[in-house]
């Protein structure tokens, strides 16, 4: 009796795993995240986004894990297998700033990080804040780079004395996964519209090909408008009036000078967020500002940009209560003005800001 | 103004000077229409020599370009390059400028009194090279699905454009250069940029010189754009840059630019814009147009008529308050010198 009904409980318990396939975002429970200190204000800046986290109760546990490059076998610059293996099982990393010494014989840190897990898009959201003063008022509008080809793909060689050509790669997959990512992005965000961002008219194959791959996936969504727009038109139109722009998206090296473009546009690099989507599902959302030396360990750092990193991962985790609590906190303090950093303009320390957005974020409650 | 040239180009009959005009597609014929007729009005010597360029076949940018080499001096709109032809057509306009090694393009973008942006006392020069860097069209697909595209730089013209640049800095007053590059990614492309860029500075011992990433750079001048002097770039940034700072300094109807090359130049508007959507609607703006015929007056020596007209366009835009995004008809606007 208990044999078959015990077979009976176990293929249905079974069945039900199988059909309930849940991405583990969406469980209760509680989600471990990969965190990355970083070198300089590194330290001080995770432990605020900690805090801030703590008050809010949100279900996130840290797994603090250090990403010095050691030389692997077959003598390989590496990051430390702890480090990777904690982001393969978390696959959600939050990082802050690291630096590359200069003689130190391995390639940057972030480049490494890029490589082990083939991170292929970096999404910065660039949104007005209100309360930090900049001549761009209602910016609203986000970058998606390809990260990992076109012109930084590192392949250069010197021909002759005195001429040197750098080679800018531009694959169909690369393309084509980078276009359907900004699509999926702009659908998951209610976005309106993607703009492919390209010089055609000069690089006609290598955009070209681009462009080709985000014209055929955006007829797979069509309710998304698409357009696409020269390099220089977009700066052009981007300082006159950002508020036309939407979703970007463009190859490797345009995004890296429109993605700044943008975090000038809003106040700079210490309050952009901004995340990098790999394969597998891997995501890491780093701050991308400098390690700032001299002001670490002295309080003064500015938390905002891997605070609104941290919240754009509570977004991408499906978490969006706890993110709008987070992040409704985060601009409300910096809007009253009372209680900011120095670079904000103000003269507060880092741990009174961190304080400020904790006591908002409990009298949400 | 002629730091390339010794002598101008030789006027053809009784002091004329016959200059080459090449239409383009957009606003490109509409402004030049109105270029003409300014000239026309105020007596200006000068004839131009009207060469069309259609975009589907070789034979008539070489027209053209065996026209400037003629003339020596050209005026242009910009040539449409159609998405649909094949990768083979390449870009009429970089045809140009490389037949003729039009190797600066000079930009000089300053705030101007009667038009409203959000940063004021912007006085920047931009000298991009013209001639190669990512412009230099070579591209080959060598697997399926891989595209390659070459980016060259090379030692020669990397002295120029930096000789150049310092020459103008020294000739205009100006106190500083900026060499704007990638070369902690683009370690021997860029790198061999400013060094070259370097070794020039090194001859000017009174001109500062230093070097600015390009996306840093790009932040400063949507934050802080007065920091910068004279700027000196490879091609795409060049293309970046000059976008940004005519965008800070009221749009792309209001700046000029030219091309020098050692024995040529050519000018037209600095953001080179076929402006298809504002065609034939009689709203295009012409200030950069006029101001890029005025730059070509001074290369041809004739600096009275420059003044003239440059001042009678900076008035004309002084007086009517000039708001940007705003619609304004072009014709009366020509007359009120």
């Amino acid at each position: 009796m208990a044999g078959p009904w015990r077979s009976t409980v176990s293929r249905v318990m079974g069945a039900m795993k199988t059909q309930t396939t849940q991405p583990k975002s969406f469980s209760r429970g509680m989600q471990t995240v990969t965190l990355i200190p970083g070198d300089g204000i590194g330290p001080e800046i995770s432990t605020a986004v900690m805090k801030i986290f703590e008050a809010a109760k949100a279900p996130i546990q840290w797994e603090e894990k250090n990403v010095t490059a050691i030389k692997g076998p077959g003598g390989k610059w590496i990051i430390p297998p702890e480090a990777k293996e904690s982001m393969d099982k978390n696959k959600i990393g939050l990082k802050g700033p690291l630096k590359t010494p200069i003689a130190a014989g391995h390639p940057s840190m972030n480049l490494l990080l890029r490589k082990t897990f083939d991170l292929y898009a970096n999404v910065r959201p660039c949104m007005s804040i209100e309360g930090y003063k900049t001549p761009y008022t209602d910016v609203d509008l986000v970058t998606i780079r390809e990260n990992t080809e076109g012109e930084y793909s590192g392949i250069e060689h010197t021909i002759v004395d005195g001429v040197v050509q750098s080679i800018k790669l531009i694959t169909e997959d690369a393309s084509r996964k980078i276009a359907e990512y900004a699509f999926e992005y702009a659908k998951n965000n209610q976005r309106a519209s993607v703009t492919a961002v390209h010089k055609a008219n000069i690089m006609r194959m290598s955009d070209g090909l681009f462009l080709r791959k985000c014209r055929q996936v955006a007829e797979n969504y069509r309710d998304i408008k698409f357009t696409e727009m020269y390099l220089d038109t977009v700066c052009l139109n981007m300082v006159q009036d950002p508020t036309q722009f939407d979703v970007l998206v463009m190859p490797n090296l345009y995004g890296d000078i429109l993605s700044d473009l943008c975090a000038g546009l809003i106040g700079g690099l210490g309050v952009t967020p901004s995340g990098n989507i790999g394969a597998n599902n891997v995501a890491i959302f780093e701050s991308v500002h400098g390690t700032a030396p001299d002001i670490a360990g002295l309080d003064l750092a500015n938390p905002t940009a891997l605070l609104l990193s941290a919240v754009m991962m509570l977004r991408h985790m499906g978490m969006h209560d706890y993110s709008k609590k987070i992040e409704t906190a985060c601009f409300n303090t910096i809007r009253d003005k009372k209680v900011l950093t120095g670079d904000l303009g103000g003269k507060s320390k880092c741990s009174e800001f961190t304080a400020e957005i904790c006591q908002r974020v409990r009298d949400m409650d | 103004r002629d730091i390339v040239l010794l002598w101008p180009p030789p006027a053809k009959y009784g002091g004329r000077h016959t200059v080459t005009l090449i239409p383009g597609d957009g606003i490109g014929p509409e402004l030049l229409n109105h270029v003409r007729e300014l000239f026309r009005f105020s007596c200006v010597p000068v004839d131009f020599e009207v060469v069309n360029v259609c975009s589907s076949t070789e034979d008539d940018i070489n027209n053209a370009i065996t026209a400037i080499r003629r003339n020596g001096v050209a005026l242009k709109g910009n040539i449409e390059t159609l998405h649909t032809l094949p990768a083979s057509h390449k870009s009429r306009n970089n045809l140009l400028r490389t037949s003729l090694d039009l190797y600066a393009n000079v930009m000089h973008c300053k705030s101007l009194p009667g038009v409203q942006t959000r940063h004021n006392n912007i006085d920047i020069m931009i000298i991009r090279e013209n001639t190669e860097g990512e412009y230099s069209s070579l591209e080959h697909e060598s697997v399926t699905g891989v595209v390659e595209c070459l980016k060259i730089i090379t030692r020669t013209n990397s002295l120029r454009i930096a000789e150049y640049a310092f020459k103008l800095a020294r000739e205009k007053g100006r106190k500083r250069v900026t060499a704007v590059h990638k070369a902690n990614i683009m370690k021997l492309g860029d790198g061999l940029f400013l060094q070259c860029c370097r070794e020039v500075a090194a001859g000017y011992p009174d001109i500062a010189f230093d070097a600015m990433i390009v996306d840093n750079t790009t932040m400063q001048l949507v934050s802080k754009p007065q920091q910068f002097d004279v700027m000196v770039m490879p091609n795409l940034y060049g293309n970046v840059v000059s976008n940004v700072c005519a965008g800070l300094v009221g749009g792309p109807g209001l700046v000029p630019g030219a091309n020098y090359g050692h024995d040529y130049a050519v000018f037209e508007t600095a953001t080179r814009n076929t402006g298809k959507s504002i065609a034939d609607r009689n709203i295009a703006n012409p200030t950069a147009m006029l101001l890029a015929s005025c730059m070509m007056l001074d290369h041809l020596k004739l600096y009275d008529y420059a003044t003239m007209i440059r001042n009678a366009v900076l008035t004309t835009m002084n007086e009517t308050r000039v708001r940007l995004n705003s619609p304004r008809r072009c014709s009366p606007h020509t007359f009120h010198n």
